[in-house]
């Protein structure tokens, strides 16, 4: 373009070739592209961490219950259902799609669970199985009539989200509900489970640790390949900030009963999804797909089946978040997955930084969103205010989050980052 | 296994893909009849022509998109088939659309080898980069960084990462339609400089424009089309006036009449400075 060409780099690097680019290096460097990030409207986990402190200094200042170590406790609880169906709708958010009747899919799974394993006497692995393959074939057949039909997603499921309520109500029958018996390992996993306190604080430490050699290693291959990387006090100061805030965690959580391994089993499926959508050619093509499917089709992805598993997945989540939800309330009732289970997932998706336009998001946000949904539905409890109220309030809430999303995603456009 | 073929690179001046009498007919439109065409090595054809010569169906006829009705497609001295686009490219031909067709949301490594990733259960992020660097190092492309995504790029860095990602598979032929067409001066040049490159790593290329300096600029050879026809194959010593009669079919047409009229302007002027 010039005639100044690019000077060779000083330090050889392949990627520092190009003076033009500012590279930010060590702990002033990622503090400063952090807020160059969030000025252009890439906001990531700022507004979890931002909801979490207004709930907790609002809620505690109204009752001071809401900080107790025990009540947490029971948010963990609480939240590893929910958690489990925003994971699933991350999924079909980042293409851009979306799934209307994760909650009633939840409800159905919780039916089919109680109907297969206490009415018709199947062993509970079995039952859970049932549940989630109905889960499976609901998500294909939305997938299908995506594929086949070009049926927009969200009328698609808007159906399903009657039709399975319907069948919701058939399977209970006339008497409404099914109590699973209070004995059974698998309430007791909703309702009384805890790891031990050795484990817990195992478990707070191994992020840190894996972060560490995680980073060390890939520092070491990139400069063996010639390329830059940001500096191990970045990787050394993130992995200390949050062993220490998870070490604190369990600590807080172990002066009430600990960490729930219900939360812990649900935090183990989002790793998994994590790992899927950033390290497995499946997660890229969803980001393909949810970001210009027409060059996702030229490059070869096939569009139809990543859509067809994006919808199997999420409702499949959909169903073994029934499943959690049935464990802890030890029953299957008409109510289970209706009111605001549906919204509250997809609120927690994307207050936790999913795009409802597709092509952005994480597996964290559902963990991260879940908390703050669950906080405020959590304090709004202990306010003792009627569901009127709270059905509004976490209406609002999520009203804010979309118009939160859509404006970071105009200041993104206007800066240019996607 | 096709790619082997594909691989071994071929000399400059080999032959590459000739087409002979081929033929498209969309029901009772004639889009091509009779199209011969030679690609070889190392050389930059440029296909000209007006709108509705031909040129994108030819491209598509090329990138599998249609099949010909008549005629036959030699490449790499058999006659082949493209029925897919997928099997176009399999043979090593690949197509740069208008379009683009890159992901705004991934960044340039993830585009470049979108459908391709190094080991699909567990993405191998750093010898990917490498490669891109590699790749568009080769190219003297001046991309800043290959960690920002492609929303942050201008038009013609978003070019040259369509046209780089079109040579990952290492193609013999890469065709590109109307590359410059929504670029600017400076940016055009870049673009024209990297096709230069792409000729000289030993690829054939197609280049479809309607930008007539920027086809004498870099092609080896002017196929011009009319109505669905060859009308004559020009090279650069050939007058600007030329090319245009081809394409318009006439010495006497819309172009070289109002190059006439600006030339009697300045007479007309002066008649009326005169009364």
């Amino acid at each position: 373009m010039n005639e100044t060409a690019p000077k060779p780099p000083p330090s050889g690097n392949l990627d520092r070739g190009d003076t033009r680019v500012r590279h930010d290096v060590g702990i002033r460097g990622a503090v400063r592209s952090f807020l160059d990030r969030v000025q252009s409207g890439d906001l990531g986990m700022l507004p979890v961490f931002v909801g979490l402190l207004i709930i907790s200094t609002v809620f505690s200042a109204l009752n001071p219950i809401f900080l107790a170590p025990n009540n947490l406790v029971n948010l963990l609880f609480d939240a590893a259902a929910v958690g489990l169906i925003a994971l699933g709708i991350v999924c079909v958010l980042l293409l851009g799609e979306i799934d209307l009747s994760i909650g009633s899919m939840s409800g159905l799974s919780s039916a089919l669970l109680g109907v297969l394993w206490v009415q018709k006497g199947l062993p509970i692995p079995l039952a859970i199985a049932g549940a989630i393959a109905a889960g499976a074939l609901t998500g294909m057949t939305y997938g299908l009539l995506r594929n086949r039909f070009e049926m927009p997603s969200f009328v698609a499921t808007l159906a399903g989200l009657l039709a399975l309520l319907g069948m919701q109500l058939y399977i209970l029958g006339p008497t409404g509900s099914v109590n699973l018996p209070f004995a059974s390992p698998l309430v007791r996993f909703g309702q009384i489970y805890i790891m031990p306190m050795w484990l817990s604080y195992l478990m707070a430490i191994i992020p840190g640790v894996l972060m560490i050699v995680g980073g060390m290693r890939t520092m070491k291959r990139r400069a063996d390949a010639n390329l830059s990387s940001s500096g191990m006090s970045v990787v050394v100061l993130k992995a200390v900030v949050l062993t220490a805030a998870l070490l604190f965690a369990v600590w807080y959580l172990g002066m009430g009963r600990g960490v729930p391994w219900m939360f812990a089993v649900f935090v183990l499926f989002v790793v998994i999804m994590d790992y899927a959508l950033r390290r497995t050619k499946w997660g890229r093509s969803l980001f393909a797909v949810g970001g210009n499917a027409e060059a996702a089709r030229r490059s070869g992805i096939n569009v139809k089946r990543v859509r067809l598993s994006a919808f199997v997945v999420c409702s499949s989540f959909a169903a073994l978040g029934g499943v959690f939800a049935a464990s802890r309330l030890a029953s299957a009732s008409q109510q289970a997955g209706t009111g605001d289970v549906n919204l509250n997932a997809i609120a927690a998706a994307v207050i936790g930084g999913t795009s409802l336009f597709g092509g952005r998001g994480s597996a964290w946000s559902a963990l991260l969103g879940v908390l703050v949904i669950q906080a405020i539905s959590n304090g709004l409890t202990l306010l003792n205010l009627s569901s009127s109220l709270r059905y509004m309030i976490t209406g609002g809430v999520l009203a804010i989050a979309v118009i939160v999303d859509s404006l970071a995603r105009r200041s993104r456009a206007s800066h240019g980052r996607a | 296994m096709v790619y082997d073929q594909a691989y071994a690179r071929r000399a400059k001046g080999d032959l590459l893909l000739s087409l002979r009498g081929v033929s498209k007919q969309f029901g009772a439109v004639t889009a091509l009849s009779d199209i011969e065409l030679d690609v070889r090595a190392g050389e930059v054809v440029a296909l000209v022509g007006d709108n509705g010569a031909g040129k994108s169906t030819l491209v598509k006829v090329l990138a599998g998109v249609h099949q010909p009705t008549a005629g036959t497609i030699e490449y790499l001295g058999q006659t082949v088939t493209l029925d897919t686009p997928g099997k176009a490219l399999e043979l090593g031909i690949a197509t740069v659309f208008q379009d683009l067709a890159l992901c705004e949301n991934l960044d340039v490594v993830a585009n470049l080898f979108l459908g391709h990733e190094v080991s699909p259960w567990r993405l191998d992020e750093v010898q990917m980069e490498v490669r891109a660097w590699t790749l568009l190092q080769e190219l003297a492309a001046r991309i800043p960084s290959v960690r920002e995504p492609i929303a942050s790029l201008s038009g013609g860095q978003r070019q040259t990462v369509a046209i780089a990602r079109s040579l990952l598979l290492d193609p013999q032929i890469i065709m590109l339609d109307e590359p410059t067409a929504a670029l600017g001066v400076a940016q055009t040049a870049e673009v024209l400089n990297l096709i230069e490159r792409v000729r000289d790593r030993g690829h054939g290329v197609i280049l479809i424009s309607h930008n007539m300096e920027d086809v004498r600029a870099v092609a080896d050879r002017i196929v011009v089309l009319r109505l669905g026809r060859n009308n004559g194959i020009f090279t650069n010593d050939n007058s600007h006036e030329e090319l245009v009669a081809a394409i318009t079919g006439a010495s006497d047409n819309s172009v070289s009449r109002r190059a006439a009229r600006k030339l009697d302007e300045p007479a007309h002027e002066s008649i009326g400075d005169a009364r």
